[in-house]
């Protein structure tokens, strides 16, 4: 069981109150900035009048995470994405990697960071909930299990066929996230990615890194082998020359 | 030094000082004000020429390397022999171009040995990691030789030579790895790479295209070392090389169109845009006409012919990773990357870098042997018997 958030952006009302509430509860900076960035982490965009807060999809099975050669991004059983500091050397790969796009970078600092939301992991292993969600006024977005989340999104669509777009964008986007989304627009509209694989982007990666025990085994056995045969030969044919 | 011998190199020591000056200048400034001040990188665009450049042409130019060390010590066709030593010298200079490309590129480059003790063998970058240093090691004992001899070392020389045939195959298997990560990099973006470029073989391309362009090299830097330090040629010899080079380049090419008409993406050439336009040039002038030329016998027995083939086989490849990395990720970024006057600085000055070490172990080393300090070296290493058989 893992924990997730529920954005319903036909109920959103766009008035920021999470965006403030994520910089206080990660100690940002009360800017107004129109798009994520080191210091947003979380934020309200508005498409054609339809409200729609962007933030980490926090993937079950993250790409960020498979990415990290130094393992500085990780899944945790209880749902977020977390992220440790001090083992990052700065690649950036998994701002290259992530299919939505999402991880920041302290582009202005000497000694930077990769930042994003984290889900208020912090927050969540002290039994709270994410800022952003206790503290939207309309229920927009939702805390709770990822299972009974998507039951609730698949019990809105039902009962409200015409309201929706029949589709809960993260519920197999990427192999799934722990953040879900419904809408009365097509998620293109509201800027998501369309085109995101619905298996875990990790799997194009370990296909071919699988084989890598296979390919040094075999080359080597076969350059070995050609060594062999080749130096032999010239053994042989020095051999031969020397009885001459 | 006598200058009368080689009147273009004021020019390009001039040339070289400026380089450096600016390089020095963004140094600096990359590591006071940090990457923001010194690149044109972006939350939407975070890797940049650094990565594009240094690191997928610089590994790919240093090919030649692995591709005539296992030609002469584990297929022994010896008589490629007086060429390996300026293709290993290359291949050194080119993964520690690399390296230090790195540490300019990584945010907290002091961490840049983080990867030997917290691993995620998940990653890509980490197997990258891990190969540019195991065969940066390897490359510098493939190298050392020369260093040895040099300085007249026997021991360490003798040890050298009992272990070249594992040192070589580690090389080989090393580079095979990470050519073809290189590739395999971009394996997890299938959403935001052009599909001109993102195939499922990418590493086999990185891997194919890395032996081709690693030839072109050897052919390349043996022509610029004959002219500037009037080295004659080995032309039969390059002439073999180029006849090698047609066949992995023709190879390449019906892989890489045969993927693309398997994927049904053939289409996106008909339709008119950067990425057709630049796609059809790194195909064209990498792929196309360097083999067209070389199939001509008069071509490839021809020391213009031939250099000038070599220059299109590495400026298509440079296209093509440049492609990969920059132009073919351009699009779904929803933004544009050009780099800063200052990132390009410190390219060039990677590259001037390395010709001048390059020029440096020529003249003072036995890059080029064994011509040049034979006598010497078989005295004092085999006491006057065959000539030393190391890389």
């Amino acid at each position: 069981m893992s924990k997730a958030i529920l954005v319903d952006t036909t109920r959103c009302i766009g008035c920021g109150a999470c965006v403030g509430a994520c910089k206080e509860a990660n100690g940002l900076p009360q800017n107004e900035d129109k798009e994520l960035t080191a210091e947003t982490l979380n934020v309200v965009e508005s498409h054609g009048g339809v409200f729609v807060r962007k933030f980490c999809m926090n993937c079950q099975d993250p790409t960020c995470a498979s990415v990290c050669p130094v393992g500085a991004l990780r899944k945790t059983a209880a749902g977020p994405v977390i992220y440790e500091a001090d083992r990052c050397m700065g690649c950036r790969y998994c701002m290259m990697a992530c299919p939505f796009s999402i991880p920041r970078y302290e582009w202005k600092l000497a000694l930077p960071k990769v930042k994003k939301c984290t889900m208020c992991a912090a927050r969540q292993a002290h039994g709270q909930q994410p800022a952003c969600t206790e503290i939207c006024p309309v229920q927009a977005s939702i805390f709770g299990e990822r299972d009974e989340l998507l039951a609730e999104a698949e019990k809105r669509l039902r009962e409200n066929p015409s309201g929706y777009i029949q589709h809960i964008y993260g519920k197999e986007e990427a192999g799934g996230t722990s953040v879900l989304y419904l809408s009365a627009v097509p998620f293109e509209a509201l800027g998501f990615p369309a085109n995101v694989p619905h298996d875990p982007l990790p799997m194009y990666t370990y296909r071919v890194l699988s084989k890598i025990p296979s390919v040094v085994t075999a080359g080597a056995l076969l350059l070995g082998g050609i060594w062999w045969i080749t130096n032999r030969r010239e053994e042989v044919a020095k051999a031969e020359k020397d009885e001459e | 030094m006598d200058l009368s011998k080689l009147p273009k190199l004021t020019f390009w020591r001039a040339l070289l000082v400026v380089i450096l000056a600016t390089g020095f200048y963004s140094t600096l400034l990359r590591f006071a004000k940090g990457l923001g001040a010194a690149t044109a990188l972006s939350d939407k665009f975070p890797w940049g020429l650094w990565i594009g450049f240094d690191v997928l042409c610089g590994v790919g130019l240093a090919a030649g390397g692995f591709t005539l060390a296992a030609v002469v010590y584990i297929f022994h066709l010896k008589r490629f022999h007086p060429i390996v030593r300026p293709a290993i010298l290359t291949a050194f200079l080119g993964y520690a171009m690399v390296a230090v490309a790195l540490l300019f590129d990584l945010g907290r480059p002091y961490r840049i040995w983080h990867p030997l003790v917290m691993w995620n063998p998940r990653s890509v970058m980490f197997e990258v990691a891990w190969c540019v240093m195991l065969y940066l090691t390897v490359l510098a004992l493939e190298f050392s030789p020369i260093v040895f001899e040099r300085f007249r070392l026997e021991k360490p020389l003798r040890i050298i030579k009992a272990i070249t045939i594992p040192l070589v195959i580690a090389g080989v298997l090393l580079s095979t790895l990470h050519q073809s990560s290189l590739g395999s990099l971009y394996l997890i973006v299938p959403s935001k790479l052009h599909p001109l470029w993102y195939s499922p073989w990418l590493p086999v391309f990185f891997y194919v295209s890395a032996i081709g362009v690693g030839l072109a090299m050897v052919i390349f830097e043996s022509n610029l070392s004959a002219r500037a330090f009037g080295r004659e040629i080995e032309l039969p010899l390059l002439a073999q090389l180029a006849k090698a080079m047609v066949v992995v380049l023709a190879f390449y090419g019906v892989i890489r169109l045969q993927d693309l008409a398997g994927r049904g993406a053939l289409h996106y050439l008909r339709e008119p845009s950067t990425e057709s336009v630049l796609f059809g040039l790194e195909v064209f002038l990498g792929i196309f006409l360097p083999v067209a030329m070389l199939v001509w016998r008069r071509v490839r027995e021809s020391r213009e012919g031939l250099f000038a083939a070599a220059v299109l086989v590495i400026a298509g490849f440079l296209l093509n990773r440049l492609n990969v990395s920059i132009t073919g990720m351009e699009a779904s970024s929803g933004t544009h990357y050009f780099p800063r006057w200052t990132e390009v600085s410190v390219t060039l000055s990677l590259v001037g870098a390395g010709f001048l070490v390059f020029a440096l172990a020529v003249r003072y080393l036995g890059v080029f042997e064994p011509h040049v300090h034979t006598k010497t070296t078989e005295k004092a290493v085999t006491g006057g018997s065959a000539p030393v058989e190391v890389v």
